[in-house]
């Protein structure tokens, strides 16, 4: 399995650096579906000539990385391109580990992994070429994800630190990684059983811990706390509207101003509402609960991009084995697909052609959430169906012998 | 006798016009010592325009600023102006509204230099604890006198520059947190301005180079702009003594075409309909000044000639002094006739700046400020100011300044980042000119999609960015005189001279129209319907998976099955199947 994981790598690296030098990769760091306002690399090179002027990059309202990006990049600036085709290949891993790790999976073999880059392409090829920090924060949950795959807590809480610190949603992958290593230490989830207390709090423990701290470094990094309203009050109340893939934008744009604290409300409480409901349902089943933590927050994100969205698509091949039980499949890839195409379509006919309007480009928008929650659900519906396979057997009997069919009551 | 009964009767009646006022002033003196000088320049131009600058100025030995005594006598200076310095503390004031572009190239340097729009710009006392909030205050009282709406200049468009509007007046005052400076280019100038502007003269628009100003010429004009300047200046060379300044400048270029009649000859009447019946008798000096440095015909002819250097340029000037009778003659009136024919030599203007929007589409856009420095080998530095509105992101990782096509690096940079909603940008930069060139300043820009109510209800006309100012010390051809004298000329006093080798030139550039990506304006509950919509697809789906479950389809009874069955469970007899 290491060879032809190798051989394809090393085919990966050819393709990225080669499309790192083409002109495309400047064409496709300016569109907005790949950058948005928090994680534009032409912001992050505004924040660093803001700091080499003298002014502190949060003085204005162009810059929105964390403090320790800033320091990351100090060094690397000249270096970025490395950085950024570098990353990736966290999630690449990552995708086939968990593709190998899942021992319930009835198919094994190395046209997984193939499946895996045909997959990474079309999501990833506009995310891997473009200069944004996405490619980062999703290395980093990749990496957050490896760490709790391998049992490893005390990294795992780190890297999740790390995560939230760079934006705040990865916070729901707090409770799918708590139950993984509670399954994984045979602790029974019971909130009457002291051991799960005990466990539970020594992983709060070291999580908040790596937080605080974190959180310090970047304070005595630059002295004041302005990156706090800078980048999550950025992030929770949503000023800046330029148009993205995500429903925020459009939204907020066309909001009466009486309305708009407590549909910002709505909209964030959205994101982190599904956390508890999930882990009620899948406690067995955390890591799929992982996928679906992750699908979520690139659904409902308030500056979502095509980054996030090639996450939780690089974990599909995982799942596979799922294929035989998704109803909707045909429909959303090809709802998906279209939608690629529109975007710069519309994007184009609306800022340069002005033949169109912005309702075009937020109907597409629309469509291509609409999508997205027709995949993850359907994903989740056919997990759920797996599983009662599983338990009841996968082909039914109604009592008087013939065929059934399974419906949701 | 009777004079002193009058003088009494003026001293109870304070604002009441008398026909030998000037006379009245001296006997009192101890409470307002103020006088009245008025003057109007004509310069014919180049290109067959003729341009009129009006200048009025109120000098008043007080002090509004002293907190045991309030000023309550005022006799020249107006009382509207006066209360708003001594309750806002203000240091300087300068406000102008311009209607037109002034075109350096064809027409030369302005006496005054203004920006298109209204401009406003103040230097606080440093005893005042909140400036932000004088500042609103002092904009909407304003706006009120002048009947313009000026109470749109807010936080937004407001910024503290730090080296380029230094006090004119008197001051040393370096701390640039008591200076604040609003421009609002879109501001629109008519009658309803003028009219209270001519209120705040002594003689109003009754007698004096006043009755000139009759808006029905003033605004069918290439170029139009009135000014308000507040300042304390020094009564004399040792500044022994203070007094407050008033100026009030109209500045206005007549067309040839349109208002000349496409001959180069012009006369008061024709520029302004009316013409001198006599000196303001407030004033103490009342004189019309007419450029014959290129020999134009001149009727009716004087001896009195006067030479000043101004703007770096040695012009000849004829004198009228309105307060001698002879002046108008016996029909009571003065009309000045100038005719003058053939191309001669325009000064070239030593500093010349234009700007302009480059890119195409609704997402990103780049700023070009060009400034040229037509001086044939001296190099000199300029102050380049540029306030951007904060929703047109300024990227200052690409602001580029290249001289002759090399990199050139300004010595100075002063950048303030915009905060939306909050602050505009705010970019100073110093850069040298080396001689004879043109300098190219370039920064790219992204254009934000901002809140439906926030875009005007003309919103595809676009947005303004004010003008840029370019300030410099430009280096004169001539010798500049340094003198303080009493009775020099307005327009060449205007300015301070500190040195005989360069004169004070401040460049104002075009204002920018943007337009900006707009959201679609009647779609509002159509878009919260829909994005609604698409979240509660989300939900619902989730809910269905999290709440139920699987189980076998068990087809149900048909309906009179059932109705049976519920009976026979009430009678209690077994079910069907």
């Amino acid at each position: 399995m290491a060879a032809p994981l190798t051989l394809l790598l090393i085919v990966a690296v050819t393709i990225r650096a080669v499309l790192f030098r083409s002109s495309l990769a400047e064409l496709i760091s300016e569109r907005v579906e790949v950058v948005s306002p928090l994680n534009a690399w032409k912001r992050v090179v505004e924040g660093l000539a803001l700091l080499d002027l003298g002014v502190s990059p949060y003085s204005g309202d162009v810059f929105h990385e964390t403090p320790l990006m800033i320091y990351l990049f100090h060094f690397t600036v000249d270096y970025a391109e490395i950085v950024f085709m570098v990353s990736p290949y966290f999630v690449d891993c990552l995708s086939c580990l968990l593709a190998s790790l899942d021992r319930a999976k009835i198919a094994i073999g190395s046209n997984n992994l193939k499946s895996d880059l045909l997959f990474n392409f079309p999501g990833c090829l506009r995310h891997i070429i473009s200069f944004s920090t996405c490619g980062l924060n999703n290395a980093i949950i990749a990496l957050f994800i490896f760490c709790t795959l391998k049992g490893s807590a005390l990294l795992s809480g780190i890297l999740l630190a790390l995560a939230t610190y760079q934006s705040i949603y990865p916070l729901t992958l707090f409770a799918p990684a708590l139950l993984f290593f509670l399954q994984r230490l045979y602790i029974p989830v019971n909130l009457r059983r002291s051991s799960f207390w005990c466990f539970t709090l020594q992983y709060a423990f070291i999580y908040v811990g790596s937080l605080v701290v974190i959180t310090g470094l970047s304070f005595f990094l630059l002295g004041s706390w302005d990156f706090i309203p800078s980048v999550y009050g950025f992030i929770f109340s949503v000023p800046d509207l330029t148009p993205n893939i995500g429903l925020f934008w459009y939204f907020f744009a066309e909001m009466f101003e009486h309305f708009r604290l407590f549909f910002i409300c709505v909209f964030q409480i959205n994101v982190f509402f599904y956390t508890i409901p999930l882990s009620i349902k899948l406690k067995e089943h955390p890591v799929f609960l992982i996928f679906m933590q992750i699908a979520i927050i690139s659904i409902f994100k308030s500056y979502p991009t095509v980054g996030d969205v090639a996450l939780y698509m690089a974990f599909l091949p995982a799942w596979s084995h799922l294929y035989r039980f998704l109803r909707n499949i045909f429909l959303v890839s090809c709802v998906l697909l279209a939608c690629s195409a529109l975007f710069p379509v519309l994007w184009h006919l609306w800022i340069y052609a002005g033949s169109a309007n912005s309702n075009f480009y937020y109907a597409i928008t629309l469509l291509f959430n609409f999508g997205q929650i027709l995949l993850v659900s359907d994903y989740f519906y056919a997990y759920l169906r797996r599983e009662h396979h599983l338990t009841h057997g996968l082909y039914l009997k109604k009592k008087d012998g013939t065929e059934a069919t399974l419906v949701l009551k | 006798m009777l004079f002193s009964v009058i003088a009494t009767i003026t001293q109870i009646h304070r604002g009441i016009l008398l026909c030998d006022g000037t006379k009245d002033s001296e006997s009192f003196t101890a409470a307002a010592r103020d006088q009245f000088q008025e003057e109007l320049v004509i310069r014919p131009l180049h290109s067959g325009d003729i341009y009129a600058s009006f200048q009025f100025r109120t000098l008043w030995d007080t002090d509004f600023l002293q907190e045991r005594q309030k000023v309550s006598h005022y006799r020249l200076f107006p009382k509207s102006l006066g209360q708003v310095l001594s309750k806002f503390s203000v240091r300087e004031l300068h406000i102008s509204f311009t209607q037109g572009f002034w075109r350096t190239m064809q027409w030369g340097q302005p006496f005054i230099p203004s920006p298109p729009g209204a401009e406003l710009w103040v230097w606080f006392h440093d005893t005042v604890s909140d400036v932000d909030g004088n500042w609103k205050e002092l904009t909407n009282v304003l706006s009120g006198i002048f009947c313009a709406s000026l109470n749109f200049i807010d936080l937004t468009n407001t910024v503290q520059p730090s080296a380029s509007f230094k006090p004119l007046g008197l001051g040393n005052a370096t701390d640039h947190r008591f200076l604040r400076y609003a421009t609002l280019p879109r501001e629109i100038v008519c009658t309803e301005n003028l009219t209270p502007w001519k209120k705040l003269l002594p003689c109003g628009s009754k007698a004096g180079l006043s009755v000139l100003l009759k808006s029905e010429k003033l605004f069918h004009s290439s170029f139009h702009s009135q000014a308000v300047h507040i300042r304390p200046v020094c009564q004399d060379e040792q500044c022994t003594s203070k007094a407050w300044e008033l100026r009030q400048t109209l500045n206005v270029v007549f067309d040839l075409y349109t208002s000349g009649q496409g001959k180069k000859e012009w006369s008061l009447f024709k520029m302004f309909s009316r013409t001198l019946t006599e000196a303001c008798p407030l004033a103490t000096s009342s004189k019309v000044y007419v450029d014959i440095t290129d020999n134009p015909e001149l009727s009716p002819a004087t001896p009195l000639l006067s030479q000043a250097v101004v703007l770096g340029d040695r012009r000849t000037y004829s004198v009228f002094d309105l307060t001698r009778a002879e002046m108008f003659g016996q029909l009571r009136s003065l009309n000045l006739l100038l005719r003058w024919k053939g191309d001669s030599d325009m000064l070239r203007p030593l500093l010349h700046a234009e700007r302009y929007v480059a890119g195409f589409g609704l997402q990103t856009g780049e700023i070009h400020t060009v400034i040229y420095n037509n001086h044939p080998y001296r190099a000199f530095p300029v102050l380049l100011m540029d306030s951007v509105p904060w929703y047109l992101q300024l990227y200052i990782h690409t602001l580029t300044v290249t001289s002759k096509s090399r990199d050139n690096k300004p010595s100075y940079i002063h950048y303030q980042p915009a905060k939306d909603r909050h602050r505009p940008h705010l970019l100073e930069m110093l850069i040298q000119l080396p001689p004879h060139s043109m300098t190219e300043v370039t920064v790219q820009f992204e254009r934000a999609l901002l809140k439906w109510t926030e875009y005007t209800p003309d919103p595809n006309h676009g947005f303004y960015v004010g003008s840029s100012v370019v300030s410099a010390l430009v280096p004169s051809m001539v010798a500049m005189n340094t003198n303080f004298t009493q009775d020099q000329p307005l327009f060449s006093s205007f300015v301070p001279v500190k040195e005989e080798s360069s004169y004070f030139v401040r460049v104002y550039t075009e204002p920018l129209l943007v337009n900006l990506p707009t959201p679609d304006f009647s779609m509002p509950y159509n878009v919260i319907c829909l994005t609604c919509t698409v979240v509660a697809v989300g939900y619902g789906s989730f809910y269905n998976l999290l709440t139920r479950t699987f189980q076998v389809d068990e087809p149900s009874l048909p309906l009179a099955k059932r109705l049976a069955n519920l009976i026979r469970r009430i009678r209690g007899v077994p079910l069907l199947a």
